[in-house]
């Protein structure tokens, strides 16, 4: 093959139960690139990052370091073959200093010695750059720079190939900065890079290829000149443009026009930037952007799940407060939060205890639901959502992931509420529980209730919403509805506009 | 139906299933030793009543309160993730509330002995607040927390009694410490079955089951619930303080008086034994009453069993420790999973080798 | 630009700012008795005689402080303190040689240290209970060993206890004239060589950054290539070890075994090494913090009695008093900084 191939990985397949994570894939990393990994959800991109690391063992195929077949087994294998890793959340001690962290589980000798790594360490960080001092405790450090102290380490190792999985995701503008110039400075060595992140704009700023994966298989390398922003997109979403412009003659949704149920004016979060939003009763809309946009934050400033900020907030125009949870449940609102098992399901607890948990609250601590009563409403869901499990009293936490969601759902569909806020409510979950959230979405509407619907398949969204909210690195950046409201435009909002 | 209620059964009695083992070993090895071991008898106390007597009654009454205890302590580890170290401590200062407020006037009434066991009630209540702030509130370890109390708890209660361990006399609180006339069973026992009565009644009238297993298991989906999880936290050790005050007044009626040193001494430690025994995990989360309150029995019908077996009181402690790590080393996860898989291989071996007899055949 | 850096003192860490409020607490509290209560605290005896009173108590802090900085906990200290001192005075009063009976201190803390630290570590099953069951049966074959209390009656033990180490500039003037130099036991010095022991061990022996990696995150240790199961049982064994060490110390001190010696011992201990800074979370503390906080722990009680609290409540309601006090100041300090870095 080429010459200068640092890693290629050669038809990689891996199997989860049920589920065919990668299939076929290839990737090629050269000396001295950055290569961007892109792909949605459930696209396959982190469950090849952990084969590379040796977290995850592939089913098929074969790894090439430098043209020569390697096993990766385990993580330390990954680390002897050149090959290291920084997560999103940084794998380091914040307890102990930035010196201690690049040298500690490496010392070859009994004692530590100290000195030599502070002066080792400095040199390190100097030559990076890294604005961070080797006896600083790491704790103290941006998150930022804890990342570079991550990367330090790995150069220190004589890493040959840097995975960034999502590094910048917390990170601010000046930071993402320092951050691609020691990620430049690091090409410039011959280090190759690979850089998986959502934001696109961060894409073409610093890398040289792309390679997009999508439901686990490879849809194409490119060269990130030669990919504009709103094929990236397409690619990554599954339609060719010029499908996209023969579809964009959808049918149009006739705009709800029943009283406004909720408007907020300024609505900020400790996560989000201010932000107005207003939706009225029987109406379907939906936050779209892609992930770390800023469109599960928005919905939770609504729903009082983050600390708030501030901004009025009128419910069928009457002011009133929601700071917590249990404030926008008073005023009728659900909230299905995006990460189903830290956030929505309680693992331990029964089908029917998650079920009626939400309401249970409504109904206040002195007035229990009985045991019968909780029975038939279990029961009644059940059967309605089609939940598939084997008792009303089994875990939830056994249930399949699609059941789970059911389950969830079921349970704000009992407290009856005027306004569901649904965050994902189909990731990860089969194509037939898809289709079946997405018509109990549209059947709410026609009851009157009002919906939020999230979802990274932008196809759902158009089917089930009358007004799409466009958001690109925490700003709304479009409001998209009637006869814009088709794929070509969304993806063109998403991307920037320019195609 | 039948499937239903055999399904059931078998869910709760996996948690059950050490603790229950353990008393069914317990009780053959005592009737192996000495069948009459569990004989019961009714026979005249000194007052005159017809009162059950044996070592089965002994054990029963001398559990209680380290049954009501594991009660209480069950519910903070279910909501917390933690245990609370100070409950021997403030039972000795409820204690010394009641016997200061019963000595307080001339002569103990019925309606005195309420009075008392209500402030000390709420004195217990207090302290438990107390431990619950810097759980909840100030989100401190609970038993860094509790540690606290521990420290001081029984100086606070020798305070109360102003330097002396005064004793109080009366038929009422002789009838609260062995039993009432006329019923033949230990009040103390009877004070038990109340006590479980009441935590029935307070997971059926309200939701604190429901709520407290949410908070133990995910607390950041019972926030995102509405659940109100500082509130949580902060009622379990109140309630947790009313078992405490119940518990030390059964021990100051048991002998007439108070000693801050010794009343109830060391009884945290069995509490929290009781409770992990008893099937829950110590890191909180789903919860079983019933568990932690069979793992008190089994604590006490091992002590008296090494009391039977001639084993004084504070030798007591070693033999204890063994069953103990026993008991945890089988219930550990490591152990079940190797353990399985062991009885997997044997097992696989087996079938293979009959599988090769069969073919040979 | 190099020197500049090299020269900026750092911010402290989460572990040398909590022990710096320690150090700093004691000292006030120490000058204040100076000057206030007069009495005993102006001689060099009064700090001598904290030292040799609670010498045994620095030591098992010690090993608790370690087990805690790697995010454990061991309530079996006092207990094996108990079992060792007993068994070390029938050992000596049955003819026993002593260096033997040295051996067989650490042999007992060793084996202790041993079991836990597999149980614990290599068993998964949660570290308070596993100490708790340590606890029990430390105390009951103490009492198995001998009920009554063993004076013990060694000659060479006798010589080896009587033992101490003068220092007359030190000392002070008595009444009659005399010069009474102050006095420090043996039990004293073997209690400083452990801090400063177990003090190079956590800061410049790879296994004690180890400690500190396994408290401070337990997952991040993993991946930095550390091998957590083996730490965590070493760290449950110099425990065990350290345990022995203060048996035989105490043992030096009391020259006698009582089955309540060291009652509540690992209270004292698990409230020395909060004090001092040391968090149950783990990855956090230092043993100089643990001895500074030893010494104001035992400080305070003596202060209690010279100020005239002669009820004996007072003490302990002192003590907790004083608890309570650390666990807020550390938790707000804390918060505030995480507050602070959160907004920078």
């Amino acid at each position: 093959m080429e010459e200068n191939c640092l890693l290629e990985l050669r038809g990689i397949d891996k199997m989860f139960p049920g589920v065919m994570a990668l299939n076929n894939v290839d990737f090629t990393l050269r000396k001295g690139e950055i290569h961007a990994l892109m792909g949605e959800n459930g696209a396959g991109k982190s469950t090849l990052i952990k084969i590379l690391t040796g977290v995850y063992s592939m089913d098929a195929g074969t790894i090439l370091v430098e043209g020569k077949n390697v096993h990766i087994g385990s993580p330390q294998d990954a680390q002897n073959n050149g090959i290291s890793t920084v997560y999103q959340e940084t794998t380091l001690c914040p307890n102990l200093t930035v010196a201690e962290n690049m040298f500690i589980g490496r010392e070859k000798s009994l004692l530590v010695k100290q000195k030599a790594y502070e002066k080792r360490a400095e040199e390190i960080l100097e030559s990076l750059q890294i604005p961070a001092r080797a006896r600083q405790q790491l704790g103290n450090c941006s998150l930022a720079v804890q990342q570079m102290v991550a990367i330090a380490r790995a150069v220190d190792m004589q890493c040959k190939v840097l995975i960034l999985d999502e590094p910048t995701s917390s990170l601010d503008d000046k930071e993402v900065n320092m951050l691609f110039k020691l990620m430049r400075d690091l090409k410039s060595r011959g280090v190759g890079i690979i850089f998986v992140t959502h934001f696109l704009e961060q894409v073409y700023e610093v890398s040289d290829r792309i390679t997009v994966l999508r439901n686990g298989e490879l849809v194409g390398e490119f060269l990130t000149e030669e990919l504009p922003q709103v094929q990236l997109v397409a690619k990554m979403i599954g339609k060719e443009l010029d499908e996209l412009n023969n579809l964009s003659d959808t049918e149009e949704r006739s705009a709800a026009s029943g009283e406004v149920f909720y408007q907020a004016e300024g609505l900020s979060s400790s996560e989000t930037l201010p932000f107005d939003f207003s939706i009225r009763k029987g109406e379907v809309n939906g936050f779209t952007g892609l992930l770390g946009s800023g469109r599960s934050e928005s919905v939770r400033a609504i729903f009082g799940a983050d600390k708030v900020g501030g901004g009025t907030v009128k419910i069928k125009g009457k002011n009133v407060k929601i700071t917590k949870p249990v404030d926008a449940m008073k005023h009728g609102i659900g909230y299905l939060a995006e990460d189903r098992k830290r956030d929505g399901i309680i693992a331990d607890l029964s089908v029917r205890e998650n079920i009626i948990i939400a309401m249970q609250v409504m109904n206040g601590f002195f007035k229990p639901i009985s045991r019968s009563e909780s029975e038939a409403f279990a029961d009644e869901y059940i059967k309605a959502l089609n939940i598939k499990t084997a008792s009303r009293e089994t875990p939830v936490g056994a249930l399949s992931g699609g059941n789970q969601q059911k389950v969830i759902l079921a349970r704000w569909l009992l407290t009856h509420p005027d306004y569901l806020i649904l965050d994902e409510p189909t990731r990860g979950i089969d194509v037939g529980t898809k289709l079946e959230i997405q018509k109990l979405v549209l059947k709410l509407a026609e009851e009157d209730v009002s919906v939020t619907f999230i979802s990274s398949e932008i196809e759902e969204m158009l089917r089930t919403c009358s007004r799409l909210i466009v958001m690109r690195d925490r700003h709304i950046v479009g409001e998209l509805k009637g006869s814009d409201l088709n794929q070509a435009q969304v993806m063109k909002t998403i991307a920037g506009g320019e195609s | 139906m039948k499937e239903r209620i055999k399904k059931v059964f078998k869910s709760s009695l996996g948690q059950l299933a050490i603790p229950l083992i353990a008393i069914a070993l317990l009780i053959i090895f005592n009737l192996i030793r000495d069948p009459g071991f569990f004989v019961i008898g009714l026979t005249q106390n000194n007052d005159g009543n017809l009162v059950l007597q044996g070592n089965l009654i002994s054990i029963i009454n001398g559990a209680s309160e380290l049954a009501v205890l594991a009660m209480g302590m069950t519910l903070v580890t279910a909501a917390c993730g933690g245990q609370d170290i100070s409950v021997g401590a403030a039972a000795a200062i409820a204690g010394s509330v009641l016997v200061k407020v019963l000595k307080s006037g001339s002569g103990i009434t019925g309606g005195r002995v309420l009075a008392a066991f209500l402030m000390a009630c709420l004195v217990a209540m207090i302290f438990g607040s107390f431990n619950g702030t810097l759980v909840a509130i100030f989100k401190i370890q609970p038993m860094i927390a509790t540690l606290i109390l521990y420290t001081c708890g029984r100086s606070i209660a020798y305070w109360i009694n102003g330097g002396a361990t005064p004793t109080v006399s009366s038929p009422v609180i002789t009838a609260i410490g062995s039993f009432i006339p006329g019923i033949p069973v230990p009040t103390p026992v009877l004070i038990v079955i109340a006590m479980t009565i009441l935590f029935k009644l307070l997971f059926r009238f309200t939701s604190l089951e429901l709520f407290t297993q949410s908070v133990g298991i995910n607390g950041s989906a019972a926030r995102l619930n509405g659940i109100n999880t500082t509130f949580i936290k902060l009622l379990s050790f109140i309630i947790l303080g009313v078992c405490v005050a119940v518990a030390g007044s059964i021990g100051v009626s048991r002998l007439g008086l108070i000693n801050h040193e010794t009343l109830l001494l060391d009884i945290e430690m069995d509490a929290i034994l009781a409770v992990a025994i008893g099937g829950n995990s110590l890191g909180g989360g789903r919860f079983k009453l019933s568990g932690s309150i069979i793992g008190a029995y089994v604590i006490q019908m091992l002590t008296i069993t090494l009391y039977a077996m001639k084993v004084s009181s504070t030798d007591v402690k070693a033999y204890k420790a063994i069953v103990i790590v026993i008991l945890v080393v089988i219930g550990s996860p490591v152990f079940k999973e190797k353990f399985g898989k062991t009885v997997n291989r044997i097992r696989n071996n087996r079938n293979g080798l009959m599988e090769k007899g069969a073919e040979k055949a | 630009m190099k020197n500049q850096n090299r020269q900026r003192r750092e911010p402290l860490t989460d572990t040398q700012l909590l022990m710096t409020i320690t150090i700093c607490i004691f000292l006030a509290m120490y000058i204040l008795a100076m000057l206030l209560l007069k009495g005993g605290f102006l001689h060099v005896q009064q700090l001598f005689d904290l030292l040799n009173d609670n010498a045994s108590l620095i030591i098992v802090s010690c090993g608790l402080t370690i087990v805690m900085i790697g995010g454990g906990i061991d309530i079996s200290v006092g207990a094996v303190t108990s079992l060792v001192v007993m068994s070390c005075v029938l050992f000596l009063n049955r003819g026993g040689n002593l260096f033997l009976s040295v051996l067989l201190a650490l042999g007992i803390g060793l084996a202790f240290g041993l079991v836990h630290g597999f149980l614990v570590s290599y068993l998964e099953i949660q570290p308070f209970i596993v100490t708790l069951a340590g606890m029990f049966f430390a105390r009951g074959m103490t009492t198995i060993l001998s009920i009554d209390p063993q004076k013990a009656t060694h000659e060479g033990f006798k010589k080896l206890q009587e033992a101490k180490i003068e220092i007359p500039w030190l000392g002070y003037v008595a009444k009659n004239g005399n010069l009474i130099p102050a006095r420090m036991e043996i039990g004293v010095v073997v209690a400083l060589l452990c801090v400063i022991g177990v003090f190079i061990l956590l800061k410049y022996v790879s296994l004690g950054r180890g400690f500190y990696a396994m408290g401070g995150n337990q997952t991040s240790s993993l991946m930095l290539g550390i091998n957590v199961k083996k730490t965590r049982f070493l760290s449950y064994l110099l425990s065990g070890l350290l345990s022995g060490i203060s048996g035989f110390v105490f043992l030096m001190h009391t020259g006698a075994g009582n089955a309540t010696n060291a009652a509540a011992m690992e209270m004292d201990a698990i409230a020395s090494s909060i004090i001092g800074g040391t968090l149950l979370t783990g990855g956090v503390g230092n043993v100089v913090g643990t001895f500074f906080g030893t010494l104001t722990l035992t400080t305070i009680k003596k202060i209690v009695v010279s100020s005239g609290l002669n009820d004996p409540w007072w003490q302990k309601i002192t003590t907790g008093g004083m608890l309570c006090f650390f666990i807020l100041l550390q938790s707000v300090v804390l918060r505030q900084r995480e507050k602070r870095k959160k907004s920078n």
